[in-house]
């Protein structure tokens, strides 16, 4: 499995991009392909603050719920209204589905470089 | 004593054996001796079958059966076809549970998924669940549809049954929701007071009305509907489904949400339950209905087939989370109201209404010659409330002809400041010419 | 096959209603302007429509229904015959009290009957299905708490193999559920529990025999250090039918407690409902009892500190005369239910568990659980190619992925009605499959192969969602 190298990703297997002052945050290839087939994903709603380590939404498959943590803490800029559409996005594309956009970061997890991960799931 | 087990206790004792138990004492040891009953239970010896029937026709002897009923209030004395008990009463279908292994429940699924469509067709609204407990718990679930983080405050129509208005307290007891009951006025919601009332809270989640209201009154839900909008908040309406054949439909009145009691679909009054609480709504809160939902998919060769669907709302998934913990509904009853509907079709839907409407409007006239007007000036459906010189003498002397009157209401339940008693009266198709005139010459005699 | 609707042809129907002999007068209202889409159709189309969609549907009497926690026993025809007499089924809830006094009485004495069985003081027969009963119980706990000024109590210990309605009905009460370990024994973790025991609990949920089927040999201590902590103990009636006439709840310390009369009771499933879950409790908990509460045996009034009512009349009263005719049939020896249902269970693990891996191998109660997870990992056919295996066989499948405690969970509750036959039969499909896992794993995965529709498409269903029939 080979994860994009520019991104950090966290324990509850999410991954973050940086830009600039602000975050992209998703899940990963693992935890997609674990959950398996999505079909819906609850997400919160601009403006709201999301905390690093806390769940900021959820993921649905038929027979499973699995909370989405934040890496960061922060307030949510933007959220990606294609996923509440056709969550099968998620399972497509774990890297290009971002989540939500967040930013004024005042926190952060700790943070696994793509190598790290790849161990940690190994 | 009777008994279901089949195996003797020869039988039980060998298969005791063979897997390593000495006897049932044996098998029982995992449970500490100072949990266990001492002794004997303190019930009655078991029965045989012609005992107990014999025991239980007893007690249902010692009840009356009214042969001619005019009293609602929630519970409604309809015509339930015979088709609806012959196919009802088929044991595939009572003796089956929630169709998990859709597979091999695909005659439940496509029951309530042609229940679910007709429930969506009546009230005119996108779509509708599997069924709830009852009208009053759907009217409760209704309410915590409508709440989410910026809006928790529940509106009711005063002149909602007091019945629904206490179970949806009681359902808000617990999280601490605020109900707040809108006054009436001439046996209606005060459209000024609703307006003011929404106005003034920010946190407004829903505004809920009865249609027709608990004193048969059709107000006038378009209004009601666009104060509420203008207000910030959903519009429910809690409806007769059959005034539905009649009456303009919550999808066209532009509700939110419909709920409402499910008993007059088949259903017999069978002393309060059970009932079929049903709810229906617009496509876009689909994620927010509680409870079952059946939906249509195709299996591995294409063929369509139906399964329960969006279940991760539910409490087996969600758990705390869940919106809702309702597990076991009402399916059987919701069966039923799909065979009553199939079997009465849209020209009986709209007959049917027609009826009701026609018996009570006849009803009313009579009464008010007599000199018992009607509480309000409202128009009514097919249940209104009168003045009456003395409620509990007519109702007795109705009693004894075997007819159940209308209901008394308590004094000062509504606000027309009548002077006298006053009683709630129902008709359904039931109720013929004959039967109300009837009524009519007893209290003629009784006054 | 074909939906209702498609067989509906514009002017069919049946004559059911009489023309009007008065004149006919609808409100001067607005009026209904869209139709509805109703069928059109003939009494003999219907039936056969019905008739179709029960010869598509397992209930009890068609076959084996092994589904662990839903207690799926004989549903005895007495009952009901007994439910649709007249002088049950005509009744008006609000008929003058001197006119239902049969009625009554049965209440009373199911009440009786049930308060008997647990132990406990009094019965609401308000909710209409277990979660309604256990939400009612935590109304109670609350109302309790609350009375006593006693404010800050705002948790509910639940563990973590328990139903998922135990943690939704808390979050409707308004609590926050805590969830608690399990042991390596499948029981209550004493020390887990200890640690979140304190002044914020309120209470306790349990299910026991919980639901990997064992009886927690702590049962006494863990209730009592729920009340040391001041909490209440909340039993979770939907595994009554193990110890039915052995134990009484109210006796090994709980305070409140809902039974399904669908499950221990006899009363049928209906395809998923209507049920019945009446709530028993304690004395002190009367004042706070839901409904209208029977003093006198005549007259009915609510109590001083009601938390209200869960539904608009007495509950799903038919269904207690079905537990009520159940009841009489059976008397004192309740208890030879159990004792069949815990039979029936064991002897169906001691056959299965030298191929099939049970969750925890020990006495189980009235159902036991196998964790599949081992083999899945071996042969990836997971519990539900199993359960589907087994449609094969005319065997309606165990209850699947729960207890969540336990990976690929297949959990098996033969049930007290069910001959030493039909187990053997059940015991040699499951061998069988068990074989056709290693020797013909796909004849497993795409199973069932004899059902109306083959496996359906749940992904498709929950991405696109499709709830009801379009007519346009």
């Amino acid at each position: 499995m080979i994860d994009p190298k520019e991104l950090k990703y966290t324990k509850d297997d999410e991954w973050v991009r940086f830009e600039g002052d602000e975050a992209y945050v998703g899940i990963t290839d693992y935890a997609q392909s674990e959950l398996g087939d999505l079909v819906f994903v609850n997400l919160p709603e601009v403006d709201d603050e999301v905390v690093a380590g806390e769940p900021f939404g959820d993921v649905e498959s038929v027979k499973a719920v699995a909370d989405v943590f934040s890496p960061v803490s922060g307030v949510v800029l933007e959220i990606n209204e294609d996923l509440l559409d056709d969550a099968a996005l998620i399972n497509n594309d774990p890297y290009g589905s971002w989540f939500i956009k967040v930013g004024s970061i005042s926190a952060c997890e700790d943070f696994m470089t793509a190598e790290e991960y790849d161990e940690y799931r190994g | 004593m009777g008994t279901f087990i089949p195996n003797t206790k020869e039988e039980q004792l060998k298969m005791l054996n063979e897997i390593g138990y000495k006897d049932f004492d044996d098998l029982f040891k995992v449970i500490p001796d100072a949990a266990k009953v001492k002794g004997e239970l303190n019930l009655p010896d078991g029965m045989s079958e012609i005992e107990v029937a014999r025991k239980v026709e007893g007690l249902a002897a010692k009840n009356t059966i009214f042969r001619s009923i005019f009293r609602g209030a929630g519970s409604y004395n309809h015509y339930v076809p015979s088709a609806v008990d012959a196919i009802a009463n088929k044991e595939e279908f009572v003796t089956a549970y929630t169709p998990y292994q859709a597979e091999i429940s695909q005659g439940i699924l496509q029951s309530i998924f042609e229940y679910q469509t007709m429930i969506a067709e009546i009230t005119g609204m996108d779509i509708a669940n599997a069924s709830m407990y009852d009208g009053a718990s759907a009217a409760a679930e209704a309410c915590w549809m409508c709440k989410d983080r910026r809006h928790s405050t529940f509106y009711v129509s005063g002149a909602l049954d007091e019945r629904i208005l206490t179970v949806i307290n009681t359902y808000s007891f617990g999280r601490g929701s605020k109900v707040v009951v809108i006054p009436t006025k001439d046996g209606e919601t005060d459209k000024e007071a609703l307006a003011k009332a929404l106005a003034d809270d920010k946190e407004a989640a829903c505004f809920l009305m009865q249609y027709p209201n608990f004193y048969g009154i059709v107000e006038d839900a378009e209004e009601l509907c666009k104060i509420t909008h203008d207000g910030g908040a959903k519009f429910i309406m809690y409806c007769q489904p059959l005034a539905l054949g009649a009456l303009k439909s919550p999808g066209e009145v532009g509700a939110d949400i419909a709920v409402g009691e499910g008993q007059p679909l088949g259903l017999g009054l069978e002393f309060g339950g059970p009932y079929l609480g049903f709810l229906s709504t617009k496509q876009e809160n689909m994620r927010a209905i509680p409870g079952r939902l059946i939906g249509e998919t195709v299996d591995t060769r294409g063929d369509r087939g139906f399964v329960l669907t969006i279940q991760a709302r539910e409490q087996h998934i969600r758990r705390e989370k869940a919106s809702s913990n309702i597990c076991s509904n009402e399916a059987w009853c919701a069966l039923r109201a799909g065979i009553y509907l199939s079997t009465i079709g849209p020209k009986g839907f709209e007959d049917v209404a027609a009826l009701c409407s026609s018996k009570a409007h006849y009803m009313a006239d009579e009464l008010e010659k007599i000199g018992m007007k009607k509480c309000f000036k409202g128009e009514f459906w097919n249940e209104f409330a009168t003045t009456c010189p003395d409620a509990d003498k007519l109702l007795a002397a109705l009693e004894e002809k075997g007819i159940l009157g209308g209901l008394k209401l308590c004094c000062g339940c509504c606000d027309a400041g009548c002077d006298t008693d006053c009683i709630l009266w129902c008709c359904t198709e039931l109720n013929s010419k004959e039967d109300i005139d009837e009524v009519i010459a007893i209290a003629k005699e009784v006054f | 096959m074909k939906l209702i609707f498609e067989k509906s042809i514009p002017g069919r129907g049946q004559d059911i209603f009489p023309a009007c002999d008065v004149p006919v007068k609808l409100p001067a209202a607005p009026l209904r302007e869209k139709k509805a889409h109703l069928p059109e159709i003939s009494e003999n189309e219907m039936g056969r429509h019905y008739t179709a969609l029960a010869k598509r549907a397992h209930g009890v009497n068609d076959g084996f229904y092994p589904l662990g926690s839903c207690t799926m026993k004989h549903n005895p025809r007495i009952n009901e015959k007994m439910a649709a007499l007249p002088g049950f089924a005509k009744l008006h809830p609000l008929q003058p009290a001197h006119t239902v006094q049969g009625a009554h009485e049965l209440i009373a004495e199911l009440e009786k009957f049930l308060c008997e069985i647990t132990g406990m003081a009094g019965v609401t027969f308000q909710p209409a299905a277990g979660a309604h009963g256990e939400f009612t119980g935590l109304l109670l706990i609350k109302a309790y708490h609350t009375d006593r000024g006693d404010t800050e109590r705002n948790e509910i210990i639940v563990p973590d193999a328990a139903h998922g309605t135990n943690p939704a009905s808390a979050t409707m009460a308004g609590y926050k559920t805590i969830v608690i370990k399990s042991n390596e024994n499948g029981t209550v973790d004493i020390d887990d529990l200890k640690a979140h025991l304190g002044p914020k609990t309120a209470g306790l949920m349990l299910t026991n025999p919980n639901t990997v089927g064992l009886f927690d040999p702590n049962i006494m201590e863990i209730t009592k250090l729920v009340h040391e902590a001041g909490g209440l103990c909340y039993y979770d009636g939907a595994n009554l039918n193990a110890v039915i006439g052995i134990v009484r709840p109210a006796d090994i310390g709980f305070d409140v407690i809902h039974m399904n009369l669908h499950k221990t009771f006899s009363t049928p499933h209906g395809g998923g409902g209507p049920g019945s879950g009446p709530c028993a409790y304690k004395d002190f908990l009367a004042p706070f009892a839901p409904g209208l509460v029977c003093k006198d045996g005549e007259n009915y009034e609510r109590a001083e500190k009601s938390i209200g009512n869960l539904t608009g009349f007495y509950g799903n009263f038919l269904v207690m005369v079905k537990a009520y005719t159940y009841l009489l049939t059976i008397g004192k020896e309740v208890y030879t239910l159990a004792q069949n249902a815990v039979l029936n269970a064991n002897y169906m693990q001691e056959k299965l568990k030298d191929i099939y891996p049970i969750a925890f191998d020990t006495t189980c109660m009235h159902e036991f659980v196998i964790g599949l997870d081992p083999i899945y990992r071996k042969t990836h056919v997971s519990a539900l190619d199993v359960a589907k295996a087994l449609l094969d066989y005319g065997i309606h499948p165990p209850t699947i992925y729960f207890p969540l405690i336990v990976h690929e969970a297949l959990m098996i509750e033969p049930t007290e009605t069910e001959t030493k036959e039909t187990l053997d039969e059940a015991i040699t499909a499951f061998r069988e499959i068990y074989d056709r896992i290693f020797n013909a794993p796909e004849s497993v995965q795409m199973a069932p192969q004899t059902t109306p529709v083959l496996r359906l498409d749940d992904t498709k269903a929950a991405r696109e969602p499709h709830l009801r029939f379009d007519f346009e």
